[in-house]
């Protein structure tokens, strides 16, 4: 443990080296995953980044480092960071999930927050999403919109995120359409716009009226406006410039509020180590403008059934619910768990196909 | 006119020289390219070059050279084998994974058993499946005189999706909450590749790298197989009466590269990294052709090579985050680097005369 | 499982689409390999095509200026490896690798205000009668124009190694280039122009999935095509209806994956995607047989010592 001595020790004195600017200013560290011009997932993180600069202005100092690799180079990173006499450390990548854990070790009085991870430390919280929230919206709207009857689903890797998220989209559609058929693709890439593209049409082809996509590029939108009367919605940004159709709302990575809401918290002295999951309500997850391209009655259920999440009066997830292999898993009026809902590994009733894994 | 006329010896002096001028060229040429940024081009060259070996926090950055240079040079050096000879192998990304993946496999076979045998067992077998992968393409162009360059490139896409199969099926951490990737070797102490002396940065891997280094260069200067390597690179029909067997080099050198590799998989995935997920490669195979190049191809030269891109590296990140300059812009210089030094080797094996020509 | 809803017209008409950036750059890295040298830095010729065609068209509003502009770019982008390779005889493997790296970093400075922007479309071809057919219609005369010029310049590129003596002095180049100089041609001069052609044609690759594929810009978004390409190139053991037929199978691959999921066919997806460079690693030992289809010369560097 002679590192990690010599690493705190070395950060306590240049605390007190750098304490004189780091007491009027909090300097907050950003780790990406990609390059904050990807337009997705990364770019709404930074998006995040900047509305901390505007809540604080000059108060705040903020530094990202963009490409992260997953491993040796994200710790060595967020290490740098902390050298450097970074306050809070935001790491937005699942993979970043040990490396955060083994930096935080070495330097306690640093806060990190790591998003969509679910291990945490004294100094550690992790935050992440209810975005299968947004994807009760979705499907509510997508149910009712379809006239095929078959939704198309783009996938990336078949992990309980996107997994939860298809769940979400069907229960909510087949609740206002029974006939209604989910068609499921995995892409496995979180980002490749020229494969986005090539499963998109691919769906479209094969009867989907409606796409939904857990991939961050607009080339699923493109690939629906050029094959005419197909819907989408904007995943992770609000992708508005392929509005009002084919995409008709979204579903939008918001983490402003929470970065601003943490940053002020480590500035009161007020941080302490949470497991945030928000969703509609606390503002994380954005539900784009629903587009004139969806009928008045439609946008309404679609916006009741927003409010009724955002409330807390509604639960995606509540029972019956069967498994896909038909056994039981919520009863009548019964909610999910977190618990299995962070791991969720299965398809609920109804969907076709297996899950690669 | 300018005129080239080859030399008879590639000059000492040059071969000594022109690193320098390129690195200086890249200073020069990369201060323009963040000074119409809006950086300071002075402070920018300062955090990518000083900073991390002589700044106030080298303590930390000197050993993680170590740890991002290591896998460079261990890959590298056993390219050099095969490309002093014309042997060329540029699949090492896909050597590397497959060591990464046999050898994690076999020390999470182990799992949670704990014995002082398990990681000497997954060096072994590391090395082994990064030999494996590369005696394919060694194997093809023996038998069937097929092209390696290609057959190595094709594999290194195919160990991409073993790789993702890897994490997402047959090594995958059933206590991961159903996310993709292996169990942290780091946390199973018998598999862990930790730092030999804590802080250093120095484990197997940079040890490894080190002893290759000295092999290499021992190899190469003192033993035949060495001079075998060199002589049918520089000519090929000499070789061949000096009773030079090409079969048998194409498989040492290959064997040799690809188990190198594989071993910088294994040392990379058993310790920093800690495990085998879907982004577990990060391109050190094919910058180590770089490092292979930028070092002349010589054991001394690719050490000191390998540090250099470890520190551009290292020092981009650190000149993203202090001076907010893009991640492209750090690749762009690193480009710019590789350019100077290409491109300057010219002045080593050629002599640049103005006169008159008759022929151009 | 329905395989029913598998429409074949439909999949072979996206499955042209899908191979058209492949076969784009293909045919660029066949002309420069056939000159005897190798260019490895297609991925970097690629995006730099695809980010100053995305550029170009958003600008001025024309999708077909985009396209001229990306083939430049591509070429004179090239002028970087022909700098490192043909005037100062570095090695061409590193020199292409560094091309491609250069290429990702300075597409990425190049395109940042450009991300979120849709670009100008491009229209489809349309002929009266002839689109609608059935079957023919769509697979034949319903693309955009950009396909059509891929497949032309496969046939031209055939034609001209294979009819003119313009082909023929660029096959000499790249089986001896020794043998060449000494019947007085000028050995560098040819590789630089192919080296061009091949850097313009990678540039149109990458304008394809920035202007027509996608469309998007986004940074790093060529994802390995340039890489396909050059094994594409092997694949098709230098000859250019190879090359379209193996482009074909390298797009179709991918869309006959997704197809067979989408009609609920479970397939292990790892497996089908690394098919195609399986099906290439066997085929370039079969045509190792055939030891005449390599450019003897390639990737040597040529200095002329007199």
């Amino acid at each position: 443990m002679k590192l990690t001595t010599l690493l705190t020790s070395a950060a306590m004195a240049l605390g007190l080296a750098t304490g004189a600017v780091a007491a009027d200013k909090t300097k907050v560290g950003f780790v990406y995953v990609g390059p904050v011009g990807d337009g997705g997932w990364t770019y709404e993180h930074d998006q995040g980044r900047k509305a901390v600069v505007e809540a604080f202005g000059d108060k705040v100092e903020t530094v990202y480092v963009e490409n992260v690799a997953e491993g040796p180079d994200s710790e060595r990173v967020m290490t740098q960071m902390a050298l450097e006499g970074a306050d809070l450390i935001f790491t937005t990548s699942f993979g970043y999930m040990d490396p955060t854990i083994n930096v935080a070790k070495k330097f306690p009085n640093v806060r990190f927050e790591h998003a969509t991870g679910y291990k945490t430390a004294p100094n550690v919280s992790t935050y992440s999403a209810r975005f299968y929230e947004g994807r009760a919206v979705q499907g509510t709207i997508a149910g009712n919109m379809t006239e095929s009857n078959i939704i198309g689903y783009i996938g990336s890797y078949p992990i309980p995120e996107v997994i939860r998220g298809i769940n979400s989209a069907y229960i909510h559609a087949k609740k206002v359409n029974p006939d209604v058929q989910f068609k499921i693709v995995w892409a496995f890439t979180w980002f490749d716009p020229a494969k986005e593209a090539d499963a998109a049409k691919v769906l479209i082809e094969q009867g989907a009226d409606v796409i939904l996509q857990h991939t961050d590029s607009t080339a699923p939108q493109a690939a629906a406006q050029a094959a005419g009367n197909v819907i989408t919605f904007g995943q992770a940004s609000d992708m508005a410039e392929y509005g009002p159709k084919p995409r008709v709302s979204s579903i939008i990575d918001d983490w402003g509020p929470y970065y601003v809401a943490r940053t002020q918290a480590v500035m009161d002295g007020s941080w302490e180590s949470v497991m945030t999951w928000d969703g509609i309500g606390a503002g994380m997850v954005g539900i784009g403008e629903i587009s004139d391209a969806v009928p008045a009655d439609v946008k309404e259920a679609a916006l009741t059934m927003k409010a009724a999440l955002a409330d807390g009066s509604y639960h995606a997830f509540t029972g019956p619910i069967n498994k896909q292999d038909g056994s039981a898993w919520l009863a009548d009026g019964e909610t999910a768990d977190d618990g299995t809902l962070a791991g969720m590994n299965f398809f609920v009733e109804g969907i076709e196909g297996d899950i690669p894994q | 006119m300018i005129r080239l006329e080859k030399r008879p010896q590639p000059s000492r002096a040059w071969s000594l020289a022109t690193p320098l001028v390129a690195v200086l060229a890249t200073m020069l040429f990369g201060g323009l390219l963040f000074a119409v940024l809006g950086k300071d081009p002075v402070e920018a060259i300062r955090t990518i070059f000083w900073d991390p070996l002589f700044g106030e926090y080298a303590f930390y950055f000197r050993p993680q050279l170590l740890v991002k240079g290591a896998p460079l040079v261990l890959i590298a050096i056993g390219l050099s084998l095969g490309f002093k000879a014309g042997i060329w192998n540029i699949g090492a990304e896909g050597q590397y994974i497959m060591g990464a993946i046999v050898g994690a496999a076999v020390g999470l076979a182990f799992y949670p058993y704990e014995a002082w045998y398990i990681f000497p067992l997954m060096v072994i077998a590391g090395a082994l499946g990064g030999w494996a992968w590369a005696m394919i393409p060694a194997f093809l162009k023996v038998r069937f005189g097929t092209n390696e360059i290609l057959v190595s490139l094709m594999l290194v896409y195919i160990a991409e999706q073993l790789l993702a199969s890897a994490s997402l099926r047959f090594l995958k951490n059933p206590e991961g909450m159903g996310f993709p990737g292996s169990r942290n070797l780091q946390s199973y102490e018998s598999a862990f590749n930790a730092d030999l002396i804590e802080g250093t940065g120095m484990h197997w891997g940079v040890v490894a790298a080190l002893i290759a280094v000295i092999f290499a260069y021992v190899l190469l200067t003192r033993h035949m197989i060495g001079f075998h390597i060199r002589l049918t690179g520089e000519a090929p029909r000499a070789a061949k009466f000096a009773g030079v067997k090409p079969a048998r080099l194409i498989l040492l050198c290959l064997g040799i590269s690809g188990a190198l590799a594989g071993l910088a998989g294994l040392f990379e995935v058993s310790g920093p990294a800690g495990q085998v997920s879907i982004d577990f490669n990060v391109g050190y195979g094919f910058t180590a052709i770089i490092v292979a190049f930028l070092g002349r191809l010589h054991p001394f030269g690719i050490l000191l090579a390998g540090g250099l891109m470890a520190l551009t590296y290292i020092g981009g990140d650190i000149a993203q985050s202090n001076l907010g300059l893009p991640a492209a812009a750090i690749q762009v210089f690193q480009g710019m680097l590789l350019f100077f030094l290409l491109a300057l080797d010219l002045l080593t094996n050629f002599r640049v005369t103005l006169r008159k020509v008759e022929v151009a | 499982m329905d395989l029913s809803a598998i429409n074949p017209v439909l999949l072979i008409a996206s499955l042209m689409v899908a191979a058209t950036p492949i076969l784009l750059a293909a045919i660029g890295e066949l002309v420069v390999e056939k000159s005897g040298v190798l260019n490895l830095g297609v991925e970097g010729m690629m995006i730099i095509g695809a980010v100053s065609g995305f550029a170009t068209a958003v600008e001025s509003g024309s999708p077909w200026l985009g396209f001229i502009a990306s083939a430049l770019a591509g070429a004179v982008f090239s002028l970087l490896f022909v700098l490192l390779t043909q005037v100062a005889k570095a090695n061409q493997v590193a020199s292409g690798l560094a091309l491609t790296l250069s290429g990702l970093g300075l597409s990425a400075l190049l395109g940042q205000s450009y991300v979120g922007i849709k670009p100008p479309q491009m229209g489809m071809l349309d002929i009266p009668l002839l689109t609608d057919l059935p079957v023919v219609g769509p697979i034949l005369f319903g693309h955009d124009p950009i396909l059509y010029l891929g497949l032309a310049l496969t046939a031209a590129v055939w034609a001209l190694l294979k009819f003119t003596r313009a082909g023929l002095i660029l096959r000499a180049v790249g089986e001896n280039h020794e043998a060449a100089h000494a019947l007085g041609y000028k050995v560098i001069r040819i590789r630089v122009l192919a080296i061009m052609f091949g850097g313009a044609c990678a540039g149109l690759g990458g304008a394809y999935i920035s202007l027509i594929r996608v469309p998007q810009w986004t940074e790093g978004m060529t994802a390995g095509v340039g890489w396909i390409a050059l094994a594409l190139v092997v694949f098709a053991s230098w000859k250019p209806w190879r090359a379209l037929l193996g482009a074909y199978l390298f797009g179709g691959v991918t869309v006959v994956q997704l197809n067979l999921q989408a009609a609920g066919v479970a397939i292990p997806v790892e497996y089908l995607a690394m098919s195609p460079y399986v099906i290439t690693i066997v085929v370039l030992v079969i045509l190792s047989a055939d030891k005449s289809s390599a450019p003897a010369a390639l990737g040597r560097n040529f200095h002329a010592s007199r």
